[in-house]
């Protein structure tokens, strides 16, 4: 497979910033949405100095977007609710669960990041992946074949 | 859903306000039409006529790394150096410079072009001669052409031992517009 070149950044953030908001509007409602905006952009810059490719780089945004998002859920939840037991997060990190995805073909790789790492609705996996929910069930569950295939001893 | 314009003006000051950017850009407008400016952390890395954002984006991302943004706030010492030169109110350039884009030979003649003074002329020869190379007047000649920060740098003081303006990338015309506004095309030059 030969490398995809990473573009500057300013033409990846013109190319996904419509949609990312789009994505954390309907997460999050209107106001919420402009500072998780703007979050899941800087935390891209972050990142972006350490990507290697530049595969799949709407699937990696929309990635951010729901962690993002789902921070901002937690942290909105009302003050008198109990604290969740310290075992919440079981969710695994998007870096274990790339490592164990790192040998799937890119798109199904990032249906499985999306699906199991961040609980998104195949809606929003095939609006990250530019596909129909269809292809984004199926792709989650190619990918889960083989990841199973590969456990085998 | 589009990004309204206020979202995306704090996205693009934050990313620059908080050291993310490897190269903050802008597009100025002037006299002799829009410039292109941009800046590393080091300082103003490049000034464009006619630029294609597109194209200097790639080269920039290149040169410094891939996080290259539009971010009109860090500009603004830039914009307003170009200002009170092109109002006439300011005779050199105060900016930090980040030469990078510059070869090492290049460096050394663009340090030489720095010295000439508002409203002065040198020769592509005499500037060799001061970049220690005598007989180089026309890798100078190159270097000029390929000056990564023309005004700043003053290149158009540069002309040919007669007295011809001889060339500029932005165009022979500009570079007679910066020299009639520096006050120094009548005086120095000779012939047609």
């Amino acid at each position: 497979m030969t490398a995809v070149t990473i573009p500057p950044f300013e033409r990846f953030y013109e190319a996904h910033r419509d949609e990312v908001l789009g994505f954390l509007r309907k997460r999050l409602g209107s106001n919420a949405a402009e500072d998780a905006f703007q979050e899941t952009f800087l935390r891209a810059l972050r990142g972006y100095g350490r990507l290697e490719h530049g595969l799949q780089l709407r699937a990696w945004v929309f990635t951010i977007a729901s962690r993002v998002a789902i921070d901002e859920l937690r942290r909105a939840r009302p003050a008198g609710e109990p604290p969740e037991p310290a075992t919440h997060d079981t969710r695994p990190a998007y870096a274990e669960i790339e490592h164990l995805a790192g040998n799937l073909p890119p798109t199904e790789r990032a249906a499985v990041v999306l699906r199991y790492a961040y609980d998104l609705p195949y809606d929003d996996i095939a609006a990250a992946l530019d596909s129909s929910p269809e292809a984004a069930r199926q792709a989650a569950s190619a990918g889960v074949r083989r990841l199973r295939l590969e456990e085998l001893p | 859903m589009t990004v309204s314009h206020t979202l995306d003006a704090h996205f693009r000051a934050a990313a620059s306000a908080e050291g993310l950017l490897d190269v903050a850009y802008d597009i100025v407008d002037s006299p002799l039409g829009p410039l292109f400016v941009a800046t590393t952390q080091a300082g103003l890395c490049r000034v464009a006529y006619d630029a294609t954002a597109e194209q200097e984006e790639e080269r920039l991302a290149r040169h410094f790394g891939l996080r290259v943004l539009r971010s009109p706030g860090a500009l603004d010492g830039t914009r307003r150096e170009l200002d009170e030169y092109f109002g006439g109110g300011r005779r050199s350039f105060d900016l930090p410079l980040d030469l990078r884009l510059a070869g090492e030979f290049s460096r050394t003649v663009l340090e030489q072009v720095r010295l000439v003074p508002y409203g002065e002329l040198t020769t592509y020869g005499g500037l060799a001669a001061q970049a220690g190379r005598p007989r180089a007047a026309r890798a100078v000649g190159t270097v000029m052409n390929r000056n990564p920060l023309p005004i700043v740098l003053p290149c158009h003081r540069v002309v040919g031992s007669t007295g011809k303006l001889v060339g500029y990338a932005g165009g022979l015309g500009r570079k007679e517009a910066l020299l009639a506004l520096e006050g120094g095309l009548l005086q120095n030059r000779t012939g047609p």
